[in-house]
């Protein structure tokens, strides 16, 4: 293959270096850092912990689905207030932070081959606004009324009346600033990766010998960027019907037997904005987790990723058509049913580039060398997962099969299957892998391997049966099933099941949380390249990579992210900035 | 070699959970067995496609593990076989979706003897409207919605007069009869679902949505919400009966309508 393999040349430098911000005291280096590096791992750690809180209040949602009339702290208003910050955080606050401001701002420079990101400062900005937007969330637990509890999809009317935790407290107010900030702070960062990927890549980095990891993030923030603005308006014109009294979103509606003063508004309008947001989202949680996912598995399967260009192509196809499908969340919602016959179609077919990744990565199993590593035994949960939770998207996007199932739990088993467990898993993966480049030592292997398989078997024993929960037509967001005729005395007992599998996985989180801790100084020294990499990052001259990453002259690059066991060199790696003086194989097409 | 044992084990789990687990759907009671036939359709398509993937991955995980002296394979593309996997793929996405679609206009198209029955969400209960001898149901605004009126029907129009109002109170249908629900809230979204018809649409204040159906079976039927309508939510349940034809005029003569109603109030604003 011609194209994808190395050509010779390298294009002469366009551009002398331009001199990076050098920090002059503790603060500047530490806490108002503009290394993307720094950066990075504050965003990791503040989604984290705050992440933390989501994985406590599913606790909470589970004790009360598993145990009810157990615990009488978890009124209806509670229950509601649990869920929609759940699933807000982990979404937003977590999903999307850790993979963009997260490995997007470790990773993209290191792979690129770029001294930091191009705009510093505003990189720097970007996570304190970051910041700013998490502590706003939390402050609403802390304000009368508590948070929202209009769920995490903050639908209108309901999210601005008084029926719904909230709705006329700070709650909602607190929720809809919370986001309107991380928008402006994620498009501060945004802006940075696409400019750095575009502009900011070492001589002879191609786009075409990006690692998929880089084009993962990189698709993903552009769609973000082009999804996000959905969002905010969604947000202000939501804000300025319950502060200012307008009717973005408000019909005339008799609330417990009292006219409200609006009118003429439309809810649905506010269900398209979301969602022509929401859909996307999940694609730019999904994505990162595409492109990482591939460099995991060829890295620890010692062999190129399979079908490199059609890889890429996928992503960026995944990444358009995301943006046509939004409405089949909406099937149900009472827009025009004719809609359904268009957006159906779209989103099947999405399915077809997405199962070409699926197969590209099992392809790329196929006659490897797979070392068993952590790394490696998450890519393989995640791709369990995903094509399971991908197949039951064929379900709820297939128009008419969705109308049995929309707003039940099975849309709740898909989703979390799918963009929950899936992309975590490969967050897990990731961090296991790229952690010794970090801090210089390994992850401690044994609890490595004790996280991996209570996390990944406990999280599909709570989500494969739940899908059986929906098909019996228990609803969503019910935080009372007691009276429902449709559920058996059998269907209870597994939902009680399944909240003892989320309690094991979540106490499998905390040892990975000690584990990340005790290893920076206990863990195992790792050299500057343990898994014998090709990719840019691994080849830095210190590990953990100093302020510019990569000393006095910038890697040059002479070949494709993927060259594992190329025939006839020595090594079973040929790192990206290697000459190429082996001869590449040339494989016929 | 624990981890290829693993993957075998959770294929042949999911598919015995499938078949042998006591959670499956309820019995169907209205002609909507194409809804379920589309979903059998789609079990057996994705359910072939997960168990190939996950034992192909086993099977790799087994064959090709790190062994001393392994080498992998050098294979970059391979043209012929991506192109074969996704005319395959699309294949199998197209004989999911050509079947969903003509259900789907099936489900959209309302037959032209469905009966119309007017739904009305609030928070945090269910009420309905059925025409009267004149078959058509009056209009209605959300604005007009007080005590005396609490569907918000339109009291100058002259068909909404004899239409037969269930406030608060089980639905009744007859068997084997198509009707059109015709869904409107006067609040917040609700969603109205009876889980053995299969089908359910939100209902959106400001506007009116519908589905149809034709209940297949008698029996008690329990309604739920399934549109997120703020705390009350679970506990929004309801009642539809469906009765055989004799049951269901008996009860229908039992019920008031609009006008007998808002009787009092006319002869309060005549005085």
């Amino acid at each position: 293959m011609v194209d994808i393999t190395p050509a010779d040349a390298v294009p002469p430098a366009e551009v002398a270096e331009m001199e990076l911000y050098h920090p002059h005291s503790w603060w500047t280096k530490y806490v108002f850092s503009q290394d993307a590096k720094v950066i990075a791992i504050q965003y990791s750690a503040t989604a984290t912990a705050i992440g933390m809180v989501a994985l406590v209040l599913s606790w909470l949602m589970r004790l009360q689905l598993g145990f009810p009339g157990t615990f009488d702290f978890i009124t209806p208003e509670a229950y509601y207030q649990f869920i929609t910050m759940h699933g807000m955080i982990m979404v937003i606050y977590l999903l999307t932070a850790l993979f963009l401001g997260g490995f997007g701002n470790y990773l993209i420079p290191l792979m690129v081959g770029a001294r930091d990101m191009v705009f510093p400062y505003v990189n720097m900005l970007s996570y304190w606004i970051y910041l700013l937007a998490v502590l706003v969330l939390v402050s609403s637990f802390f304000a009368p009324g508590g948070p929202t509890g209009a769920g995490w999809t903050l639908y209108p009317p309901q999210a601005i009346m008084t029926g719904t935790p909230g709705g006329q407290d700070w709650g909602i107010i607190l929720m809809l600033v919370s986001l309107i900030l991380f928008i402006i702070g994620f498009t501060m960062g945004g802006l940075n990766y696409v400019v750095t990927v575009l502009q900011g890549r070492t001589r002879g980095m191609t786009l075409m010998r990006l690692p998929l990891t880089v084009w993962g993030i990189f698709t993903a923030t552009v769609m973000a960027l082009l999804a996000f603005p959905a969002l905010f308006v969604a947000c202000v014109m939501m804000l300025l019907d319950r502060a200012l009294g307008t009717s973005f979103f408000m019909p005339a509606i008799v609330e417990m037997g009292e006219q409200l003063q609006h009118g003429g508004g439309s809810p649905i309008l506010f269900q398209h904005l979301f969602w022509f947001f929401g859909h996307p989202e999940v694609y730019i949680v999904a994505l990162p987790a595409f492109g990482i996912v591939s460099d995991l598995i060829s890295t620890h399967a010692r062999k190129n990723i399979f079908g490199y260009r059609m890889m890429v192509w996928a992503i960026v196809g995944i990444g358009a058509l995301s943006f046509v499908v939004w409405a089949h969340h909406m099937y149900v919602s009472g827009m025009h049913p004719y809609f359904g016959f268009f957006f159906a179609t779209t989103t099947l077919i999405i399915a077809v580039p997405t199962a070409i990744k699926v197969y590209n990565w099992v392809l790329t199993l196929w006659r490897g060398d797979i070392h068993l590593t952590i790394p490696m035994l998450f890519a393989l949960a995640f791709i369990v997962t995903f094509v399971n939770g991908g197949l039951t998207g064929l379900f709820l996007g297939n128009v008419v099969v969705d109308v049995p199932l929309s707003d039940t739990m099975f849309v709740v088993a898909h989703f979390h299957m799918v963009m929950g467990v899936a992309p975590i898993l490969v967050i897990f993966g990731a961090i296991y892998h790229w952690y010794p480049k970090v801090t210089g030592r390994m992850l401690n292997e044994t609890l490595g391997r004790f996280h991996f398989w209570i996390t990944f078997l406990g999280a599909y024993l709570i989500f494969f049966p739940m899908h059986y929960l929906g098909l019996m037509g228990v609803p969503r967001r019910y935080n009372e099933l007691t009276d429902m005729t449709i559920m058996t005395e059998s269907a209870h007992h597994l939902n009680s099941f399944i909240s003892i599998m989320a309690f094991m996985v979540g106490f499998a989180q905390i040892v990975f949380l000690f584990n990340l801790i005790w290893s920076i100084r206990h863990g195992r020294e790792a050299g500057g390249n343990p898994w014998r990499a090709t990719t840019l990052e691994w080849q830095t001259p210190q590990t953990p990579p100093a302020h510019g990453n990569f000393g006095k002259d910038l890697p040059i690059v002479y070949r494709w992210a993927y060259d594992y066991s190329v025939p006839g060199a020595k090594e079973d790696f040929i790192p990206q900035n290697v000459p190429g003086s082996f001869a590449p194989s040339r494989e016929p097409a | 070699m624990a981890v290829a044992l693993v993957l075998v084990l959770i294929v042949v789990g999911s598919v015995l959970f499938h078949f042998l687990s006591p959670w499956w759907w309820t019995p169907i009671a209205s002609n909507w067995d194409y809804i379920d036939n589309t979903i059998i359709i789609t079990f057996w398509i994705t359910g072939v496609v997960f168990a190939a993937v996950v034992l192909f991955m086993a099977y790799c995980v087994f064959r090709f593990r790190h062994r001393e002296g392994n080498q992998a394979a050098y294979e970059p593309e391979n043209r012929r076989l991506e192109s074969w996997l996704t005319v395959v793929t699309a294949v199998g996405v197209t004989a999911l979706l050509v079947p969903g679609l003509f259900v789907w206009s099936r489900f959209v198209n309302v037959p032209s003897d469905a009966t119309e029955v007017e739904v009305v969400g609030q928070q945090w209960q269910w009420s309905f409207r059925l025409p009267g001898k004149d078959g058509k149901l009056g209009t209605s605004d959300t604005r007009d919605v007080n005590a005396e009126n609490p569907l918000g029907v339109i009291a100058t129009d002259a068909n909404g007069q004899d239409d037969v109002v269930v406030e608060a109170a089980d639905l009744h249908l007859p068997v084997g009869k198509p009707v059109k629900m015709l869904l409107r809230s006067i609040d917040v979204l609700h969603d109205f679902y009876v889980p053995e018809f299969r089908a359910k649409m939100d209902m959106i204040p400001g506007s009116v949505t519908y589905f149809w159906f034709t209940p297949t079976k008698t029996g008690t039927f329990q309604v739920l919400c399934a549109e997120l309508c703020g705390q009350g939510h679970p506990m929004m349940h309801g009642v539809v009966m469906v009765d055989t034809q004799e049951d269901y005029l008996a009860w229908l003569g039992q019920q008031q309508t609009f006008a007998q109603l808002s009787a009092p109030q006319q002869m309060g604003s005549a005085e």
